[in-house]
Order: structure tokens, then sequence, then C-alpha cells
């Protein structure tokens, strides 16, 4: 195996032990971004000379016996969260060029941790989309089958983890973002509470559902990073003022005796053939660990897209006004006067997807429309996490699909919105409950796609899942493979 | 229709874009494909319900009122695409 190949507690235990060096493993990481990073494009700027420096001073560091959590480890940031002096675009055009003046929280806590930054990765422009087809730098491919996507908005977070080209990666999920790459990328990605994880300098697209988590290669990663970066951040005013838990110490303690709800509307018409029997499988897999399963309802799921694609567009809407060419970004040289310059530097520097929903979320918060929109949909939320409440006073863990189909093709679903709005069907809900969520792999399609299943739990028991999904990890007997590149 | 290509027009002056004719043709059909789809939430009797704007219930979040670490103007000002000493300039406001 290669030192890129590894996970970061198997990395760490080597250079505990003398067997490698930071030095080494981010050569390795950048020995294979220079070899497949042509046909992934998983990144969008790489820190190459910075990471190498950095590795540098984690070897001297572990020479002096001062080894943290994440020293030495390359991890790749998605492109939405600042980081000083590095450019960071969001995918669009119209931050192509921005700087920031500062790092996202986050990125401190992971560089105080000792992690190494790799570079920015690809994502759908402000984390619009599903399949990081808006992102103004092209589409990343899936490394699994480099025709087809690799899920979004943080694609580019997924296919680094999957393609070995980094050891972890951070996304953000506000509909899904990190979980449904990581499903159809075959890594684990978890989408922690609302306010676990501080927001504070992650670029905003809708603040009430944003969300910040870890892509990983298994669920012991999972738990170290989440170590790393949860946490109330003073900085952060809905960023939760509790303590946060050891999450490793949940990775032995097994589900003997859980109830796990499977959610009878997550298995509906339009679910592939091929994912539904994994995830059966799965389920099989978890009622083996001494877990019993039972159907419930969570009854306004059908509603869930509709309400979504209100709340997270009318929060855009109102969020992206800032790029207006003054202050920092994309400014149009055509501008004849005030008005007019809005006009042209938004235009030109937004793509389509993202007019689509300033559009949307403006029609929905316009006068006159905002009681039929937006307050209904705000309403129709309060319901949706009402069933959640619900569920989980009878059950520990919901289990479902994380996706409906594996990957789809590159350009298959850019010609209908809607269709595309469709691939996020069964994660929305957890963001607009607030709740977290965790994908784990769960196999792959005769075609050799992977298959991600899906685990929710209550406010803040990022623990619980941890707990389930080292479980069915450890015990799911799933072949070993890697993507052929 | 729910949308026509005048309202189309009207947000999105409000939203500070423009499009050329086709785009607007393009965006009017789209948005009514899917305000077509959102009209399944009247179904959905919402009487009485609170409408639920955060995820997690929480007051306002006070502190202190201390002086703590700011930008120094040549960071404020470092990508502006038109920074000039201290300040941002902008096209013409007033004729």
């Amino acid at each position: 195996m290669e030192l890129n190949e590894l996970t970061i507690h198997e990395l760490q235990k080597k250079l505990r032990a003398g067997d490698t060096s930071s030095t080494e493993i981010v050569q390795a990481v950048f020995k294979r971004i220079e070899a497949v990073e042509p046909r992934i494009n998983a990144y969008i700027t790489l820190m190459k000379d910075v990471a190498l420096a950095d590795a540098l001073k984690a070897d001297e560091a572990v020479k002096k016996g001062d080894i943290r959590a994440l020293t030495g480890i390359p991890i790749a940031l998605k492109d939405i969260f600042c980081t000083k002096g590095f450019r960071t675009t969001c995918g669009s055009r119209i931050l192509e060029n921005f700087i920031p003046p500062y790092d996202a929280t986050i990125v401190e806590k992971l560089r105080q941790a000792g992690a190494i930054f790799t570079g920015k990765t690809n994502m759908d422009e402000f984390a619009m989309g599903s399949s990081t087809e808006t992102s103004f730098f092209g589409t990343t491919k899936n490394p699994w089958d480099l025709n087809r996507i690799p899920g979004g908005s943080s694609g580019g977070s997924a296919a680094a983890v999957a393609a070995d080209e980094c050891i972890a990666s951070l996304g953000s999920d506000t509909g899904g973002s990190i979980r449904q790459p990581a499903a159809l990328c075959g890594v684990v990605g978890m989408k922690p509470t609302y306010g676990r994880v501080s927001r504070f300098g992650l670029i905003a697209f809708a603040s009430s559902l944003d969300q910040i988590g870890p892509f990983t290669k298994d669920v012991e990663d999972c738990a170290i990073l989440m170590n790393g970066i949860a946490g109330y951040d003073p900085k952060e005013s809905t960023s939760i003022p509790q303590d946060v838990p050891d999450y490793r110490s949940f990775l032995s303690r097994g589900i003997d005796g859980w109830t796990v709800g499977i959610p009878k509307e997550y298995f509906i018409e339009g679910i592939d053939a091929e994912v539904s029997e994994a995830v059966q499988k799965a389920i099989k897999c978890v009622e083996g660990l001494g877990a019993k399963t039972m159907e419930i309802s969570l009854p306004h799921t059908k509603y869930c897209l509709a309400v979504y694609y209100i709340i997270a567009p009318a929060e855009a809407s109102s969020n992206l006004a800032r790029y207006d060419g003054v202050k920092y970004g994309y400014r149009s040289p055509d501008g004849q006067d005030l008005l007019d310059m809005y006009k042209k530097s938004r235009s030109e520097g937004f793509g389509a997807e993202v007019k689509r929903r300033i559009m949307l979320g403006t029609y929905a918060l316009s006068s006159g429309y905002y009681d039929a929109y937006y307050k209904k949909a705000s309403q129709v939320r309060a319901l949706i996490k009402r069933d959640f409440d619900d569920a989980f006073k009878t059950c520990d863990i919901i289990l479902t699909p994380t996706t409906p189909t594996p990957a789809f093709n590159v350009g298959e679903k850019t010609g209908d919105p809607l269709q595309m709005y469709l691939s996020d069907i069964l994660t929305i809900s957890t963001n607009l409950a607030g709740i977290p969520g965790i994908s784990v792999p769960c196999g792959f399609t005769k075609g050799g796609l992977p298959v991600g299943v899906q685990f929710l739990a209550g406010h803040l028991e990022e623990g619980k899942l941890l707990q389930i999904a080292a479980a069915y990890e450890k015990n799911a007997n799933l072949e070993k493979r890697r993507p052929n590149l | 229709m729910k949308i026509t290509k005048e309202e189309v027009e009207y947000v999105a002056h409000l939203a500070r874009l423009e499009f050329h004719a086709g785009e607007t043709e393009k965006f009017t059909s789209q948005l009514n494909g899917i305000l077509l789809y959102m009209e399944m939430l009247n179904q959905i009797d919402t009487t009485g319900v609170e409408p639920m704007t955060h995820a997690i219930a929480q007051k306002n979040a006070f502190r202190d009122d201390v002086v703590g670490e700011s930008l120094m103007n040549e960071a404020a000002l470092a990508n502006a695409p038109d920074g000039r000493g201290d300040f941002f300039r902008v096209p013409k406001v007033i004729e």
C-alpha cells in the first residue's frame, strides 16, 4: 500500500513509531495528485509548496514529541472555506480571485491539531448543485467511472478521498452535499447537527441549513476529524455552547438492544433496484448485531424537496446580495452607473444555476408572495421536524439509502433542474430538521459503482451515528476495492 | 402560468440581475416548472403551525461588548476591484 492510500489512524501510528515522516506522506499524496488529477479534476487550487513546508515543520514537531491528533496528515478543504492568504473561489467566477483576509474557524482548528492542507477542492458554484457540474472550474469526475459525476456539491472533496489524492477532506452539507457525494464516491461522509461545528468563515449559501463535516476513508477517521472540528465558537452565534464528547469513544460500543427505524417513505418507487438491494443487506447486517428494526413513518417526507427549494433559495438570494462588485469579487468593466455595474457584475459573475436560485428566492420573498411560499414552507418545515421528533421517541437511529440511484452520467441531468434536485430527495430532510446524518459505503452495483447507506439520529447524537456506523462497517464484510485509475 | 415573462424581468431587477431575451424565456419556463411542483404544499393544512426559522431552539446569543481583533484598512481593501486610499470606489451614483 502507498502512504496516500492509508487512513489517518494508520498514518498516525506510523508517524508515532517513526516508520514514516509527514514529508513522505505529503510527497506520496502529491505524486498521486500529479498522476490522476488531469482525469479527476478534484481540486481548484493546489497548495503543494506550503504543504511541503508544513510537512517539514510537522516532522520537526514529531521529533520533539509534539504529536497532536492530526499532526502531519494531508487534508483537502472544499473551496468554500476561507483560507487566509489562499484563493477561495466557492466554485464561482465572481470569487475567481478572492483571497480571504482570515481563516475559517475549522481551518484554524485543523491547523491547531497539526493538519496539513493539500489544496482547495472543486464544488458546485456556491454549493448549488448535486454533481459539481455548475462549477466555474469544470466538472469533477467520479474516480469509479470517469464518465460519471461524483455527486455534489462537495464532489471534489469526495473524489479526492476516493482517489487517494488526500487522506481525508472537509465539505459542507446544505441538503446532502456531503452525504450524497460520499455515497456516490464510496467514502464515509458526515453532516453534523446544525450548530455543532462553527460556520465562521464558511461562505454562506443557506444559513439555517449549512453545516460543515468530514469525508474519510473509514468511520474511525470520521470520529477523529469530528473531534478536530466540533465545538462552540464565540464568533458564530448559532454554534451550540455545549461540550463535545470524544467521538472515538463510541466506535467499539456496539448496538446490541438498539431499535433502528426504517422509514417506509424512503423506500419508494424511483429507488434503483441495486441500491435497494445493497441497503436491504445493510439492514440484515444491523439486525445481526443485536439491533431490532421496525418500520416507521415520516409522513411529510414527500414535501421536503418543495420546502427545501423555497427556503434554501430564499436564504441564498439574501446571502448572495453581498456580491455587488464593490468590496471584493468580480466587477464588470462595462457598468455605466452604479445600478448598471451591480447588474452586469452579478450577471457576468454568477452561473445559470446560481441565478436560477437567486431568482426563485427573490420571487418567494417578494411582496405578495411571502406568505404563499416562504411562510408556508417554514410551517411545513416545522411539521417535518416534528416527524423526526416523534420517530426518535420510538427508535435510536433511522436507516435509509443515501441516494436514490448510483452516480449518474456527466450531462445527464443538467438540462432539467428539477430532475437534478430530485437526486437529493433522501438527504434534504436532515438539514430541514437540523439533525445529524452519516453516509457509509454499503456495497457496489454490478457495474462497479459504490452505494451508500445513511444513518440519522436526534440532535447532537453524532456519537450514536458513529457507534452504529463503526459496528456496521466492521461487520458488513464488504469487498475492499479501490478505483482503477 | 405561475410566473410571466414580465414578472421574471421585475424579479431580475429586484435581484440586480439582467438577462438576454432568450435567457428570460428559458428562466420563465424553468421557474414555472419549479413553482408548479411547489403547489403540492397547498395540500397541507398548516393552520396554527408556528413557522420554523431555525434548526435549533436558541435565543439571542449575547456577548460582552469588548474590543477584539478587526481587519486593518489595507487588508479590508486588498480584494477591492477599485480601492483607492482608504475608500472603495464605485461608478457615479448621482447625475
